[in-house]
């Protein structure tokens, strides 16, 4: 019996070290990641609104069918990189009119009502994916992203990380601005 | 020419530490004392070798000798003097430099201090060590050498990431290291007792001090990465469970362990295989560290330049120390006998208690570090990442126990405790940190309910750690005099405990109250706006643009106002350093122990608005901050004062002194 619990820690060092071997895989890059979202549809979700925030929730249908491209951002009240990003959200707002939507992500509603009270609320609309479940849908990696979605609900770019800094903001607004010259499509995805 | 003589010496030294690594093993097991003896001279030779190739790199740096790539890479003609001898280490092969000369550092402290120690020990646990300076110096020579040069030399080099030229984190790195790697000292003391099968409360003993040593420098070196990150990065914020954090408070938590464990083998010859066990992870984790950030397995802000030819290298040295010292460990820690025998209500119980929850608080922070790999690995391809809620919502909830713990734990005698007496003793205690709370709940509006109970433990874990002392020196009850005679006598490590223990009491006043009451305001200002934060108006003035050595940068004035009282000007900064194309930011601190007044300038708050002299400003209020820090000094001085302690010093079971006689008729 003693002799088993003392192989125990071998035996998980074994595991961990087939998981590394596995990692260190050279095509594997830990930074790179899978946007199967792109020229699809924006996946189907219905998030019920954050009560307390004054703004509707968010679904898959508020993406479908606007007069032209929006911006879906995911944030937290928990990330501070968000903080930093809010700010430049709210000048997108603020000077270019654009029309931004919030998913709330796995934030506990009355922090995320602290956050919008004290920073000010750029969002139309905030849907609160307080399990995760939405973002899994849309295959992000942490928070913040910020997806732009055409007028028909098709996802035409994602940003991982805060849309902060000059090099950042600059990819972003071309993104943005490509996005909102596409006139309307009638041919659907 | 000079940069050739220290990748010679690297070369040396491994030659060395191969010699190092057999010869005095072989001398152990025949009893040979010579051989055993050689391990002295050739790990003070290593030591040598390997400060010369550092010397020698640090004069490339120096010089700015933009021949060596790796100088071509981290350094620039026009940085400050200080930023180029930190450039030493602050790339991958010159940190590993460092890695190792701190690893030799610590043998040849063994073979030049372990004078108590038995020679076949000693003898064994140098070889160990040599068998790890042997993985490292050839994986330098092999994959990472830090001498390479250039043709033609470049007229000036690429220069350091503008975030680490800082005082803070110049020092942070040698200090995290010594930490670090000097857990490789009480790893080679381990694998050598499980070598000779035998552990006892005198091999406690001689480990203790190293651990100690190692234990005080990761305390340090982290203490001093969170003070950075919180100055340095802007956010305010002062530990972000990133992936490269998390995997230097890994060690420093199970090391932790290890000191509590090593004490109870040391006292009362029990918990040996579980000793043994804690010496091999902790140093394990400093490995699985080296690895990861050097790997680029995990996506971090810290990682080095990325190789998954090194990262296989690191791997398989990984293999083999870990799996085989575990290896060993599984053949023959059954062998060993357990010690002492303890009630469930003992010191011994409560410092299993504190290696249980220590433990699993480790196993915890390692489970959120590398679930986003195990996660993508078994869903083949599917990402995620795990954020401070995770380790926030597991991690501090675990820790609160063991507080409350540690204020009982020092009053329970060995073997067997009253508890009923203790808890009778410490009822006063209990009363007052509930009312510590309850005042902390009515003066402060509002915060989570694990803030007040962190306060209540605080206050708790303070108090009874002082009326502990108090106990002691039997103060109040017996002249002052008396007392103080009596706290001169009471062992440098009693006063340590205390001291490090009060340390994380205070620690915790600074968590609880930097993250459950920090105010902050993320504002637009152009010149004359005010915002008020947590009692203070501030003023923007305005920025002006100024040049630095290798930088510009736009410095903001604010005027801080209390009640229409000028109270402080702060100059918070954002530098850009044309040369590495990148930013930072300096922000700016009015530090009190009430809290931190702290402002950083963001970007501009729109192109057409700089112009205007318009600017993102971020005001942060946290309360008391500054007793993390401080209870920070305060573990490390109490890691300091046991260090100090006399029976460590002595070495109490003292044998006759070996001399070769003795050893050959042993």
């Amino acid at each position: 019996m003693v002799r088993l619990l003392a192989l125990i820690p071998l035996l998980i060092a074994i595991v961990f070290g087939a998981f590394f071997l596995w990692g260190l895989n050279p095509d594997r890059d830990p930074s790179e990641l899978p946007s199967v979202l792109i020229s699809q549809p924006a996946p189907a979700f219905d998030l019920p609104p954050v009560p307390g925030a004054g703004v509707p929730g968010l679904a898959q249908e508020d993406l479908a069918d606007n007069d032209g491209a929006v911006v879906v951002n995911v944030f937290a009240s928990w990330c501070v990189p968000c903080r930093a990003e809010h700010a430049v959200l709210t000048r997108f707002v603020d000077e270019e009119g654009v029309r931004l939507f919030g998913i709330n992500y796995k934030d506990q509603p009355e922090d995320a009502v602290a956050w919008l009270e004290n920073l000010g609320n750029p969002y139309e609309r905030i849907g609160s994916d307080l399990d995760g479940r939405a973002g899994i849908e849309w295959g992000i990696s942490g928070v913040p992203e910020t997806f732009i979605v055409g007028s028909d609900g098709t996802v035409l770019f994602r940003y991982v990380g805060p849309v902060v800094g000059d090099e950042a903001v600059e990819e972003f607004g071309i993104a943005l601005a490509q996005a909102r010259a596409v006139p309307l499509q009638g041919e659907g995805s | 020419m000079i940069p050739e003589l220290g990748h010679f010496a690297l070369a040396l030294a491994l030659g060395l530490a191969l010699v190092q690594s057999v010869l005095p093993l072989a001398g152990a097991s025949r009893g040979n004392l010579l051989w055993m003896r050689s391990a002295r001279a050739s790990s003070l030779g290593q030591l040598l070798f390997v400060a010369v190739a550092f010397a020698a790199l640090m004069r490339s740096f120096v010089v700015s000798d933009f021949t060596v790539r790796n100088v071509v890479e981290n350094s620039h003609s026009l940085k400050p003097m200080l930023f180029k001898i930190a450039g030493t280490w602050g790339s991958h092969e010159g940190s590993l430099v460092l890695w190792v000369l701190i690893l030799v550092a610590f043998g040849a402290a063994v073979s030049l201090f372990g004078a108590n120690i038995p020679e076949r020990l000693k003898a064994r646990t140098l070889a160990v060590q040599a068998w790890i300076s042997t993985g490292f110096l050839s994986f330098l020579l092999l994959t990472s050498n830090p001498f390479e040069r250039v043709f033609p030399p470049p007229p000036d080099g690429n220069d350091l990431n503008p975030l680490l030229q800082d005082v803070g984190l110049a020092m942070h790195p040698p200090l995290l290291y010594v930490g670090y790697v000097g857990f490789s000292i009480v790893f080679s003391f381990a694998v050598a007792a499980l070598l000779e099968g035998r552990v006892d409360a005198a091999w406690a003993r001689w480990v203790r001090p190293w651990t100690l040593a190692a234990w005080m420098s990761l305390t340090a070196g982290i203490a001093l990465g969170s003070w950075w990150a919180y100055y340095e990065l802007g956010w305010g914020g002062w530990w972000f469970w990133d992936p490269v954090e998390n995997v230097s408070f890994m060690p420093w938590l199970l090391g932790t362990a290890l000191l509590h464990s090593a004490i109870v083998t040391e006292k009362r010859d029990a918990f040996k295989s579980w000793t043994i066990l804690l010496a091999i992870l902790t140093f394990s984790l400093s490995l699985l560290g080296t690895f990861i950030v050097r790997s680029g397995m995990l996506t971090s802000v810290h990682a080095f330049a990325v190789d998954p030819e090194r990262g296989l290298y690191i791997l398989m040295l990984l293999a083999l120390s870990i799996g085989g010292s575990l290896a060993l460990y599984a053949w023959r820690a059954p062998m060993m006998e357990a010690g002492g025998l303890f009630r469930p209500i003992s010191r011994e119980s409560g410092l299993l208690v504190n290696n249980l929850i220590l433990a699993a608080a480790t196993g915890t922070v390692l489970f959120g570090t590398l679930y986003p790999l195990f996660y993508e690995a078994l869903t083949g391809g599917d990402k995620l990442s795990v954020g401070p809620p995770f380790f926030n919502s597991s991690f501090v909830p675990m820790m609160l126990p063991l507080v409350f713990v540690m204020g009982l734990g020092p009053f329970l005698s060995w073997k067997r405790a009253d508890l009923g007496g203790v808890l009778q003793r410490l009822r006063f205690v209990a009363a007052l940190s509930g009312l510590a709370a309850l005042a902390v709940w009515y003066v402060a509006e509002r915060g989570p309910v694990l803030a007040y109970l962190a306060i209540f433990l605080a206050v708790w874990l303070l108090l009874a750690t002082l009326r502990e002392w108090g106990l002691r020196i039997r103060l109040a009850e017996v002249p002052l005099g008396e007392s103080l005679r009596r706290a001169r006598k009471l062992p440098r490590a009693a006063h340590g405990m205390t001291l490090a223990h009060a340390g994380l009491a205070v620690a915790i006043f600074g968590f609880a109250g930097s993250s459950a009451w920090k105010s902050e305001e993320i504002v637009f200002v152009t010149p004359g706006s005010d915002v008020s934060i947590a009692g203070f108006d501030v003023t923007f003035e305005g920025a002006k643009r100024l040049n630095g050595p290798n930088y510009i940068a736009d410095r903001g004035t604010l005027t801080v106002r209390r009640d229409g009282a000028f109270v402080k000007t702060l100059y918070p900064e954002r530098r850009s350093y044309p040369v590495a194309q990148s930013t930072t930011t300096e922000s700016a601190i009015r530090s009190t122990l009430a809290g931190d007044l702290y402002a950083s300038l963001a970007e501009p708050a729109s192109d057409e608005a700089s112009a205007s002299g318009a600017w993102t400003l971020r005001i942060l209020y946290e309360p008391l901050v500054n007793f993390i820090w401080l209870g920070a000094v305060m573990l490390f001085a109490g890691g300091g004062l046991s260090l100090s302690d006399r029976r460590l010093r002595v070495g109490a079971p003292k044998r006759p002194s070996a001399t070769p006689a003795a050893v050959a008729a042993e």
